[in-house]
């Protein structure tokens, strides 16, 4: 099992590395894209892009740069932005982390327990009016578009009906730090937490509705019954026991590629300046060194997530696990 | 004569179905004693299994419509609670089923499943109900019971995991085993074992057991009394000796004849029964049989009657006369013996 | 597993009319059974013909040619002529406020946007823009995926590893990410691009297109890579090699057939997904570019009306949210018809 994990990690650094070389090359070398003339700002001179062009290391061969640019990230940690030379990339992706993971965690808590709560409902209720309907709600979930949920969020609780009492306490667009201010954190972050987390309980209700019963047709659910126990007891340790295991994998995924900066269309419409607004402002300004660490931010948590899902599979799986 | 553990009574199952209403049992009647062994034997469709299914009501099909009595020591099954129910099974009937490979949860050790069932209806620690365990997988044969009580289910072979599930099903002493073709997905030499497993617990523990087969040469061992289905319906039930040596169904004799017997001399040809089973969507409402029976006659157009025609316990629905029978059934079973002796 | 008729030994008999009927005229006939999935099927049909005849719309009923800015237009409401943008409008007096929704068919029915363009006409055309990027990513990734598909699933070895790895690396990248970036960078090279003797603008629907199509290959890769699989150790494909059948002959006769349903059951939620993520990059601007519009970056453009004029971006949202849950119902029923023997039907 150890090996099984260890091969397993060194993939996915591997694949890591292969990632941020082709986003390098995307940024880099493709030509039309002059990286010192978006420095430059306003009608460069050719001699303000000469220069730049050498105070940045942009006229040295490409592996070289790579290496550079590899070097300032991880070990002097001072890559500065192209769009602000005041900020540093490193700690300005690091300050925005807490927001993108409040965000996320959040999320991640309402929908696993509303999703798990729908589809075990629509499971059970089947042949009534329940279930049908939970499913397309769950379908009206996952068929609006995120960004457009949001919005309309926005529209209610900041528009119209601001003033009423159901949404007063809503405060304006934006992220406050926990420590700062714990009770403003939370209520600027519930809106968001709702809407980011619509579109994910639809898709896990149906996914685990269809897993439920795909698995109460499993012959060893037939042979729980046969035993005896009660129907609770074949519900929660026989059916969803198994059909969990998918529902876990995928949340695995889904959980990795949201902090990985996925959340990006729910901050930039609720102005959380989480690492997803950071990178869609980065690659709005060409600014070449966030977008790097940007991505290879994000390639670390999807690859750590799919090395924590097969691992997990495994666990969760005995027949799967190297013997 | 004591009475019967199991009485089922005009035991009527259909389906709803897009296409019209199935009727996997037709109207079925059942005794078993206490101890004894009752082979039911027929093809796919036969609705043997449902039968069986129908009295651990374990068919939780919505469009399933159900008839008749069950009753379980003098209790009618059919009208029990859901809670009332569940207690019966695993301690008072128990089944095994065709498939060990899928019928074991994949995720649990073997002996935390055993486990389970016994703590479902018995108040002991989870280190009692393991050491239980294992005594049982020793006693049905499974070397170093005591190490692989924590293995898992594909850890073991086919027949190893038939043997599991035979422990777990008798263990909480059930007074019925019922086995639906508990060797059809084994090799022909673990069949052997599974079946000297099986008549080991009737010895050992005085079990009844109801065996489920397709297979003739399976109930001829083991067996105390047999039945024959046919779409849904019994057409003969008898003893053993009776069925084997004095058949009285068409349809019986074409399943011997599909047997090759060593206590006879080998045929050319194994007899084989022609055409299909009918579609139990649209029976025909004279003798199920009929339309494959080579020995057919104008009465055939109206539903034989299931009753003894030849005395005692041995009962048949075919309206040949036992006399007629009697001579019809060497030529089918062992159509090569007449040619020759002719 | 069997279900529990099979279980039962009772197999679904096949009636003479089914008897000599091909696979696909028999899923043809369950697919016609399911009435809400032909009544989503109707819907997504009804959305693509009305958008269809966005020029009918806005030359023959309203009147109006919707993409250039219209800041002193004026139109008739109530029998009024009223000026499309109008003073100090709203809560937040902003300047000028366009008109709201009319609900006039012929003048600006659902009003007008911030650079005085009459919404209804643009919902349709940008409603052909996103059923044109959306349909078309859909089957070019479908297509795409499936090709190489084969090649990895029927050559196997090294051909099979190499694709498959790399089709995991693309995989890796969050979605939207890769989209933005490729979008970023394309959208930079001003003058379009050369390939040979065509030239396709930076600007033109086909970028968004082919970007949206190359991110999703590896998503419908693996089913179909899956199926070829199964489909090429299964006896028939021996048995068709040992008739001397080469390699192009089994791949187009024996394989691709059995996997077209793989593909055609992936066909209309890969259509939903398509759809989501061009509105969602139009929305980020790098989608759909001017002079063309879409349904999402009118959601964009609706964002400065967001309290004042609400159904500058309900409208597109609305619509979005129709066409994409039709396409899902509709998924869910063809994949229902193609596979009964699936132990679940979505729709209980």
């Amino acid at each position: 099992m150890l090996t099984f994990i260890v091969r397993r990690l060194l993939a996915a650094v591997l694949v890591m590395f292969v990632i941020t070389v082709i986003v390098f090359v995307i940024f880099f070398k493709t030509p039309g894209v002059d990286p010192a003339r978006a420095i430059a700002g306003r009608n460069p001179s050719a001699q303000v892009i000469q220069e730049i062009r050498e105070q940045f290391g942009l006229d040295k061969p490409l592996p070289v740069q790579y290496g550079q640019m590899m070097k300032s990230i991880f070990i002097s940690r001072d890559l500065v932005s192209y769009s602000n030379q005041g900020i540093k990339v490193v700690p300005e992706i690091a300050a925005a982390t807490p927001a993108t993971l409040s965000l996320v965690f959040g999320a991640a808590i309402i929908w696993v327990v509303m999703a798990i709560a729908i589809g075990v409902a629509a499971a059970l209720l089947r042949g009534t009016l329940f279930d049908p309907l939970l499913m397309v709600l769950a379908l009206i979930g996952v068929s609006a578009p995120v960004f457009w949920v949001g919005q309309v969020a926005n529209m209610i609780t900041q528009g119209g009906l601001h003033s009423t009492f159901l949404f007063s306490w809503v405060p304006p667009l934006g992220y406050t730090p926990f420590t700062q201010d714990p009770l403003l954190w939370f209520k600027g972050l519930v809106i968001p937490w709702i809407t980011l987390s619509i579109l994910y309980i639809g898709l896990y209700g149906r996914v685990l509705r269809a897993n439920i019963l795909e698995t109460q047709t499993e012959d060893f659910v037939r042979t729980a019954r046969a035993k005896g126990i009660t129907e609770r007891q074949v519900l929660l340790r026989h059916t969803l026991r198994t059909s969990m295991i998918t529902f876990v994998s995928l949340f695995g995924l889904d959980f990795g590629a949201l902090v990985a900066g996925g959340a990006l269309l729910t901050e930039v419409v609720f102005g959380i300046h989480g690492v997803g607004y950071l990178t869609y402002q980065a690659l709005n300004n060409l600014d070449l060194p966030t977008i790097i660490a940007t991505v290879i931010y994000g390639a670390f948590f999807i690859v750590l997530a799919n090395a924590v899902v097969d691992i997990g599979y495994a666990w969760l799986d005995p027949r799967i696990r190297p013997t | 004569m004591s009475e019967p553990l199991l009485d089922v009574r005009d035991l009527k199952v259909s389906f709803r179905t897009e296409d019209g209403l199935v009727k996997a049992v037709d109207g079925v009647s059942l005794t078993l004693y206490e101890g004894e062994t009752l082979g039911i034997v027929g093809e796919s469709g036969s609705g043997k299994s449902v039968t069986m299914m129908s009295v651990m009501r374990l068919i939780n099909d919505p469009n399933a419509r159900f008839e008749g009595e069950v009753l379980y020591k003098g209790r009618d099954l059919m009208t029990l609670s859901k809670d009332q129910m569940r207690q019966i099974r695993g301690t008072g009937i128990s089944m095994i089923f065709q498939d060990p490979m899928t019928s074991l949860n994949p995720v649990y050790r073997v002996g935390w499943q055993i486990a389970e069932q016994i703590r479902a209806h018995d108040r002991i620690s989870k280190q009692a109900a393991r050491a239980r365990a294992a005594e049982l997988l020793a006693a049905v044969g499974i070397p170093q019971a005591k190490d692989r009580v924590d293995s898992y289910p594909h850890e073991f072979s086919g027949g190893m995991r038939q043997r599991v599930m035979i422990a777990m099903a008798v263990s909480c002493n059930p007074d019925i085993l019922i086995a639906d073709e508990p060797t059809t997905a084994l090799d022909v030499t673990i069949q052997a074992q599974i079946l000297k497993l099986i008549r080991k617990l009737r010895t050992d523990f005085g079990t009844a057991v109801v065996l489920i087969t397709h297979d003739m040469g399976v109930v001829a061992d083991l067996a105390d009394r047999i039945a024959v289905m046919y779409a849904g319906r019994i057409v003969e039930q008898g003893s053993r000796r009776e069925i084997f040596y004095d058949a009285q169904h068409p349809y019986t004799w074409g399943l011997l004849g599909s047997i090759a017997r060593l206590d006879r001399p080998k045929p050319r040809r194994l007899a084989a029964i022609p055409g299909q089973p009918p579609s139990l969507l649209r029976l025909s409402p004279g003798c199920a049989f009929g339309d494959r029976c080579v020995h057919r006659f104008d009465q055939c157009d109206e539903p034989p009657p299931l009753f003894d025609r030849v005395g005692g316990q041995h009962l048949d629905a075919c309206h040949l006369e036992p006399k007629q029978k009697k001579e019809l059934r060497e030529t089918t079973i062992h159509p090569e013996l007449v040619a020759e002796a002719e | 597993m069997a279900t529990l008729l099979e279980q039962a030994e009772v197999g679904p008999e096949p009636t003479s009319a089914d008897l000599g009927r091909n696979p696909w005229a028999l899923a043809g006939r369950r697919l016609r059974r399911n009435r809400i999935a032909l009544a989503a099927g109707v819907l997504f049909l009804l959305i693509v013909l009305l958008c269809l005849f966005a020029p009918l719309y806005a030359h023959d009923v309203a009147h109006v040619n919707p993409f250039p800015p219209n800041l002193n237009g004026h139109t008739v409401v109530n029998g009024k002529v009223v000026a499309v943008m109008q003073q100090g409008g709203g809560t937040l007096h902003l300047g000028e406020t366009p008109i709201g929704p009319t609900w006039d068919l012929g003048h600006y029915f659902l009003g007008a946007d911030s650079t005085g363009r009459d919404v209804a006409a643009l919902l349709l055309y940008g409603g052909r823009s996103s059923l044109l990027v959306g349909i078309g990513s859909a089957v070019l990734c479908c297509i795409g995926a499936t090709v190489v598909a084969l090649v990895a699933g029927f050559f196997g070895g090294a051909i099979d590893a190499v694709l498959s790895r790399i089709m995991d690396v693309i995989w890796a990248f969050p979605v939207y990410l890769l989209a933005i970036s490729l979008a970023t960078e394309l959208l930079t090279h001003s003058s379009g691009f050369q390939f040979g003797p065509l030239h396709v603008s930076a600007t033109s629907l086909w970028t968004p297109t082919v970007i949206i199509a190359f991110i999703f290959v590896p998503y419908v890769y693996r089913p179909v890579r899956g199926q070829v699989l199964s489909v090429v150790n299964k006896e028939f494909v021996e048995a068709s090699i040992a008739q001397g059948a080469g390699n192009l002959r089994l791949i187009f006769s024996e394989i691709l057939p059995n996997v077209v349903s793989t593909v055609i059951v992936l066909l209309p939620l890969m259509v939903a997904t398509t759809i989501l993520t061009e509105s969602a990059l139009s929305f980020l601007s790098v989608g759909v570019q001017p002079p063309n519009v879409s349904w999402g970056t009118m959601i964009q453009d609706g964002t400065s009306l967001l309290y004042t004029r609400p159904w500058t971006s309900l409208a597109p949202g609305i619509m979005i949210l129709l066409t994409v849950l039709s396409l899902n119902v509709l998924g869910d029923g063809v994949r229902d018809a193609l596979d009964p023997r699936a132990k679940v039907r979505v729709e209980g």
